[in-house]
């Protein structure tokens, strides 16, 4: 059984970063972001069942804060941008290199 | 009996106690017009000469407290304080060598301070020069004075030092600048031979006091490591006195103001040298050892190149230089020949302090009344112009020559047969010196004071103020009788016997009539004649004529000059020049490319930074695999 979950952990995770590094759109990059997340959450649920203690658990609770928190900074990032430059690409925001 | 070297007693209090305020006016003089600067302006030039004359008197009455003892107490150290702890103490030594000196230095220097009250009297920076003269005074004093090798070092730097600030006083003139610093410079390899002789007495013997060396040294040792010391002290010597092979500065030296020239040349400076052989002579060049040969062959060799140099310059001031080289040259071949010759030298010594002094103050007071031209072909017929500077200077010329029964004459004569006695070689090398000297000074007085006139169209010669002829008749004075009474009896020989040595038994009897003494009278006689047939009978050129190649090997000074540079001053071009090079293609080479090198590979590096978020989060993943993959891959092993 547990391999299963993993293996949907895994794929969920794939799927995530692939989104992360080839969508342009910062709000489809970003819910790729928050499925990389539950991907892990995933894992460290399953581990629990497994192991037979809470740590994971709690754990996975930590995650959803974080990114709760950071759905809350992250979307007024992007709603900024899109409101200075008319587009929410994250290509077109590539001001801070060299 | 031979008769040593006398003890030298502990000395306080009188005028010898307090022989400290001979070097202590000067120097407080110097200071006062150069710390106070422009405010002193109107009456720092009288505060020089009071300061100089003040030390005149301590000298004097120093002198008359030394003969008051008996001959063998002639010699009165005096302590004044602790200098190097453990090593010497700075004290001073009176004795009869070093009190002839300081009446000389002080005398004559006294008057050249008055004469230059005149002389420099248009001269906005005439305070200036009256404090570089007193630092001159002061410095030379304590060069003399001192009873240790480390204090006469202290006073030999501090000549170097005024010395250059006095030939460069007209700093504004390229010329001038150039030659201080070539006598700056030159003197410095003097002053290492000295140097080194220091460092290597102190390892040898322990002590740098001269009454500490006369305890452990035995009179007439002869070894490597004394020839060593002595050979060093001549470089010294040479340096400081203009001898071969380090004259070079002497010449240039007279950029200077003419009474500089004359303080360098009779009073101070130049006789440091001789100072030195002297009053080391009874420890590195006893009789007969070969650092007194070498002093003896170096004095026979510079005396015969100064007298040719002479020989061919136009320039008055710059023949009476060659003049001066040649008569130390008579004075170390003297000083090469032990005590006998120790009187003689010291006594050529005071003698040509006093001619040599009025010559070249009469030679500036005959620039005085030209404009400043010194070129003898533009002189002529000034006799009737300036009668007070004729006759003295031509007193100062009958001297130098050897005419009879004036200063040079006895003191001259005397080193000649002394070295004919005991260097035969060297001693008519000498004789023949004062023939050429007949012929240059004799060139110079026509060219200067006989003959047609020559002088520039604005030229107004006139006799110089009073302020600078007095000083001229006292310095004739000394040129007229001084000779004779210092040396008829062996008056000096005798005075200096506690202080070089010598034999009280064999005091040198004055021989009017020497085969030596004739025939050096004959050759000069033959120098004067010659030169009146070239420059008195017919008419000289104002313009210098080509003349053949020894004129042009003596008006270029003997090619010394074109020597140290091709021999010293190009292969030492050469070397900063490589080094420059080196530091230019090697050093910086290497530290530019270093720092070239890490510029651009950074400048290649940031492109890395792209801004692209998507291109980072890649580089992130990829990372991340590859941490996974090596924890897998150590965690596996």
């Amino acid at each position: 059984m547990t391999t299963h979950y993993l293996v949907l952990s895994g794929l969920l995770f794939a799927i995530g970063a692939m989104g992360v590094l080839i969508r342009r759109n910062a709000i489809v990059v970003f819910m790729c972001v928050e499925l990389m997340l539950n991907a892990c959450n995933l894992a460290f649920v399953t581990f629990s069942r497994q192991v037979g203690n809470l740590e994971g658990q709690i754990i996975a609770f930590f995650v959803m804060v974080v990114a709760a928190a950071e759905v809350v900074v992250g979307l007024a990032i992007i709603v900024t941008i899109f409101r200075t430059r008319r587009s929410a690409s994250v290509d077109d925001a590539n001001l801070l290199k060299y | 009996m031979e008769s040593q070297v006398a003890e030298i007693v502990q000395h306080t209090g009188g005028a010898i106690g307090n022989a400290w305020l001979m070097i202590a006016f000067p120097l407080v003089g110097a200071f006062i017009l150069l710390v106070f600067n422009r405010f002193t302006n109107r009456w720092g030039h009288l505060l020089g000469v009071a300061m100089s004359l003040a030390s005149f008197v301590v000298a004097v009455l120093a002198f008359f407290e030394l003969i008051g003892f008996g001959e063998e107490e002639r010699r009165r150290a005096v302590h004044l304080y602790e200098f190097i702890p453990g090593m010497v103490d700075m004290g001073l030594l009176i004795d009869p060598l070093s009190i002839c000196f300081a009446l000389l230095i002080t005398g004559v220097g006294s008057l050249i301070h008055i004469y230059s009250i005149g002389y420099m009297a248009h001269d906005e920076h005439r305070r200036r020069f009256f404090s570089y003269l007193n630092l001159f005074v002061a410095a030379m004093l304590l060069l003399v004075l001192a009873d240790n090798y480390v204090g006469l070092f202290i006073g030999w730097e501090g000549v170097g030092l005024a010395s250059y600030l006095l030939i460069g006083f007209w700093q504004f003139k390229p010329s001038a600048a150039t030659a201080a610093k070539k006598a700056f410079v030159v003197n410095r390899v003097g002053d290492l031979g000295l140097l080194v002789g220091m460092f290597v007495i102190w390892t040898t013997f322990g002590t740098l006091t001269f009454q500490g060396l006369a305890e452990k040294i035995t009179p007439g040792t002869q070894n490597g490591t004394m020839l060593a010391i002595g050979l060093l002290l001549l470089l010294g010597a040479c340096g400081k006195s203009a001898q071969l092979p380090l004259q070079s500065w002497l010449l240039d030296a007279m950029e200077g103001p003419t009474p500089v020239s004359a303080l360098i040349h009779a009073a101070t400076m130049v006789t440091a040298g001789v100072y030195l052989v002297v009053r080391s002579g009874a420890f590195f060049f006893p009789e007969g050892s070969g650092a007194a040969l070498a002093v003896a062959i170096v004095g026979a060799v510079t005396l015969l190149a100064g007298a040719i140099i002479g020989c061919a310059k136009d320039d008055i001031k710059k023949g009476l230089a060659g003049s001066t080289m040649s008569q130390i040259g008579y004075m170390m071949l003297g000083a090469g020949l032990g005590p006998a010759g120790y009187a003689f030298a010291i006594g050529h010594l005071i003698t040509h302090g006093f001619f040599k002094a009025d010559m070249f103050l009469g030679a500036g007071s005959v620039m005085h009344g030209m404009n400043d031209e010194v070129d003898m072909r533009k002189y002529g017929a000034l006799r009737k112009a300036m009668p007070i500077t004729y006759v003295t200077f031509m007193i100062g010329y009958l001297a130098i020559i050897g005419f009879p029964l004036l200063s040079g004459y006895f003191t001259k004569d005397g080193i000649i047969e002394t070295a004919v006695h005991h260097q035969p070689i060297l001693g008519w090398l000498a004789v023949i010196g004062a023939g050429v000297t007949g012929f240059y000074m004799s060139r110079m007085i026509f060219m200067t004071f006989f003959g047609e006139k020559r002088w520039a169209d604005d030229a107004h010669p006139h006799e110089s103020p009073l302020v600078m002829t007095v000083p001229l008749m006292i310095l004739s004075l000394g040129a007229i009788g001084l000779g004779g009474w210092l040396v008829l009896g062996g008056t000096l020989y005798k005075f200096l016997i506690p202080a070089v040595g010598g034999n009280i038994n064999e005091v040198p009897h004055f021989d009017f009539f020497s085969t030596p003494g004739l025939v050096t009278l004959a050759l000069v006689a033959v120098g004067v004649v010659f030169a009146w047939m070239r420059y008195g009978r017919v008419a000289v050129p104002s313009v210098q004529p080509r003349g053949n190649f020894l004129t042009t090997f003596a008006r270029r000074d003997l090619y010394g000059d074109a020597l140290n540079e091709s021999l010293f001053m190009r292969p030492g071009q050469w070397l900063t020049r490589l080094a420059v090079f080196f530091d230019n293609r090697g050093i910086d080479g290497v530290v530019n490319g270093l720092a070239a090198g890490i510029g651009g590979s950074s400048g290649r590096l940031r492109r890395i930074q792209t801004g692209f978020a998507r291109s980072y989060a890649l580089s992130i993943l990829i990372g991340a695999a590859l941490l996974t993959g090596a924890l897998l891959f150590v965690g596996n092993i």
